[in-house]
């Protein structure tokens, strides 16, 4: 996917590394001796300023003059892979629903996917806009010849694959470090999770309809790495719309929905027969819960922890009432 | 043009026997497709009883409403093109169902089904209510064909529009509206089914008590009101009829698009009914129609499920096409 830009290779990580872990002091790894060595040697060239370029979604080759200073991003997971990379300053717009981290909050949002507001996104003169494949504005955007980079992370992969492509693009950050700091999260939350509590039949719903998040999303990857069986199974797609019987046959013994979903889950009809509603094991998240566990991005460790929580029923709040 | 008109007793008793054969169709095929669950245990049966009967049933009773509704308003309005849809009402009574979701958080968290059921109802019939009255006085009344299809058409654009302007103002609803909007028959239970169920027999006996009405007001206003109808009474008493079907049926199942235009007229081109047939006709056709796209719907790629309102769009889409190349209108 990836095209080094010649002599830009050098490995420019920044002193302090983004944090994205929930503890405190596990952030900092110890590199390599020789890295630090060839660092120090390609400091002067890396320091120059060098043209970048990088393979989107689309397979276009998007090249850069230089490493991108005014970035507005489009998807709430890409706001949050950038920051992670640490080149969150170098944000100057962000999606409507970007919320993380906190610092975005301040930047200004030009719209959602549906309707990202063009003429507001050229008018802050970036030198990249990060842009979801789905999105509305993406032809527009393309035709007046702003720098666009197409990127949209569906799986566990995807998220991987976009940090590779965006760590050399900003020239920033260490996409290989922070891939691993989320493995390594997720491992930790797989370990906390008690060995009684593997292969519990979980459901994800993400939309009343219902929608579900099958074991082919990165929902349901993160799930399978836990050791939690999915009722959904990936050949439904990543998020099915399901026959609400689906779901009672499944008789699942965990069920995750958000916190406005969850009071009604026991007025649909033969779901009060359900494992999970019986035995009151309905994680109900709340909004910036569902946020961290929606977005395929570099906050996925803090969704595993999520995961593991729910499925000790430790955010059980699934009663009649709110 | 039409095969021999049939006596209008042999096509209901045709329509009840399609509509059993797809009641049991209707049951026996589940989330997995076709699995009637005949030799399962408990279990088995709680989810035919809980589950599949009851939506079956749902939907067929919505189906009817709206064809019963639409059967109506084709005879007051004297216009073959009068359908939920056109009037403003089936787009009114979602936005009732949007106001009334906001006013309670977008998920309702009433414990008891019925009171739920009952209360959106309510709201869809109001909404319905309101646009049909916004239609009707935008037209200055049902004597002009063209200004009332145009009246409705507007309402109906006004309406979808302020519906979507409250689910932009509140993202949340999104998704619950989501469901309204393409259709939906999944979440049918026994408390939706009794509602919708009373709301059949009150417009049904409502519809037949004016049916006489109906006929005579099919020979035009005057005539009507010299062989003595209470024209007034009688408009107003049908609107509500209209507001009141279309509105439980929105309610719940979304918006089903086709299904009142198309049932009415499916009737008409097997037999030729006075009203007194046409109504309860109408109504077993529609009841027919909607059921058979709710089994298509969870069939065709079971265990996913198709919004049922993208099926009878589909259907009745093609039907009225076909009716249009036979009549060359």
């Amino acid at each position: 996917m990836l095209q080094p830009a010649p002599a830009a290779s050098a490995d420019r990580r920044p002193a302090t590394m983004h944090r994205i872990v929930r503890e405190g002091g596990k952030g900092m790894r110890r590199r390599p001796l020789h890295a630090v060595l060839l660092a120090g040697l390609l400091l002067p060239l890396a320091m120059a300023v060098h043209a970048v370029e990088a393979i989107d979604d689309r397979g276009i080759r998007v090249e850069l003059p230089r490493p991108p200073q005014r970035i507005v991003s489009l998807m709430p997971s890409l706001t949050e892979t950038v920051c992670a990379l640490g080149a969150c300053e170098r944000l100057v717009g962000v999606d409507d629903y970007s919320s993380w981290p906190p610092s975005v909050a301040a930047l200004p949002h030009v719209g959602g996917l549906e309707d990202a507001r063009v003429e507001a996104i050229v008018a802050l003169q970036p030198d990249l806009v990060l842009v979801p494949l789905s999105s509305r504005a993406l032809p527009r955007l393309q035709a007046l010849h702003l720098p666009v980079l197409s990127l949209e992370p569906r799986t566990l992969r995807d998220v991987r694959r976009v940090l590779q492509v965006l760590g050399p693009v900003l020239q920033s950050g260490d996409p290989d470090t922070v891939w691993q700091d989320i493995n390594r999260e997720v491992q930790m939350a797989a370990r906390t999770l008690p060995p009684r509590l593997r292969g519990m039949r979980v459901y994800v719903e993400v939309g009343s309809t219902p929608f579900a998040a099958s074991e082919g999303s990165f929902i349901g990857e993160l799930l399978m790495r836990l050791g939690a069986e999915n009722i959904v199974p990936a050949a439904l797609g990543p998020f099915p719309k399901l026959n609400p019987e689906f779901v009672v046959r499944a008789d699942p013994q965990v069920i995750i929905v958000e916190r406005t979903d969850a009071a009604g889950l026991r007025a649909r009809p033969g779901w009060q027969g359900i494992e999970a509603l019986r035995r009151n094991r309905v994680c109900a998240l709340d909004p910036e819960q569902m946020n961290v566990l929606m977005r395929a991005g570099p906050r996925l460790g803090a969704a595993a922890h999520l995961l593991v929580d729910c499925l000790e029923g430790r955010l059980a709040a699934g009663g009649p009432g709110r | 043009m039409t095969p021999a008109p049939r006596a209008p007793g042999a096509l209901a008793a045709w329509l009840l026997a399609a509509s059993a054969g797809l009641l049991a169709l209707g049951v026996a095929v589940g989330s997995m497709g076709w699995e009637p669950l005949l030799d399962e245990t408990g279990a088995g049966l709680t989810i035919l009883w809980e589950i599949r009967l009851p939506r079956t049933l749902g939907a067929w009773i919505a189906g009817a409403l709206l064809g019963l509704s639409g059967a109506v308003a084709q005879g007051l309005f004297r216009n073959p093109l009068a359908d939920p849809y056109l009037l403003g009402s089936a787009t009114g009574a979602a936005l009732g169902v949007a106001l009334l979701l906001v006013m309670l958080g977008a998920a309702p968290a009433i414990t008891a089904a019925w009171l739920t059921s009952l209360g959106l109802t309510g709201a869809a019939f109001a909404g319905a209510l309101a646009a049909v009255a916004l239609t009707l006085a935008l037209a200055r009344g049902v004597q002009h064909t063209l200004r009332l299809l145009l009246a409705g058409v507007i309402v109906g654009m006004v309406f979808g529009a302020l519906a979507s302007l409250v689910i932009f103002l509140v993202p949340e609803l999104l998704r619950s509206m989501q469901s309204f909007l393409l259709g939906t028959t999944g979440y049918l239970g026994w408390a939706s089914a009794g509602v919708l169920a009373v709301v059949l027999a009150a417009c049904g006996a409502a519809g037949l008590a004016a049916s006489r009405a109906l006929d005579a007001l099919a020979l035009g206003e005057t005539t009507a009101a010299s062989l003595g109808v209470p024209l007034a009474r009688v408009r107003l008493a049908l609107v509500a009829v209209i507001a009141l079907a279309t509105g439980a049926a929105v309610a719940h199942v979304g918006l089903v698009a086709f299904i009142g235009l198309m049932a009415p007229h499916l009737v008409r081109a097997l037999t030729k009914p006075t009203h007194r047939w046409l109504l309860p006709l109408s109504a077993l056709a529609g009841g027919l129609l909607l059921l058979g796209a709710d089994v298509l719907a969870r069939w065709l790629l079971a265990p996913r499920e198709l919004p049922v309102g993208v099926v009878t769009a589909v259907l009745g889409g093609a039907y009225l096409l076909a009716l249009m190349q036979r009549r060359s209108w």
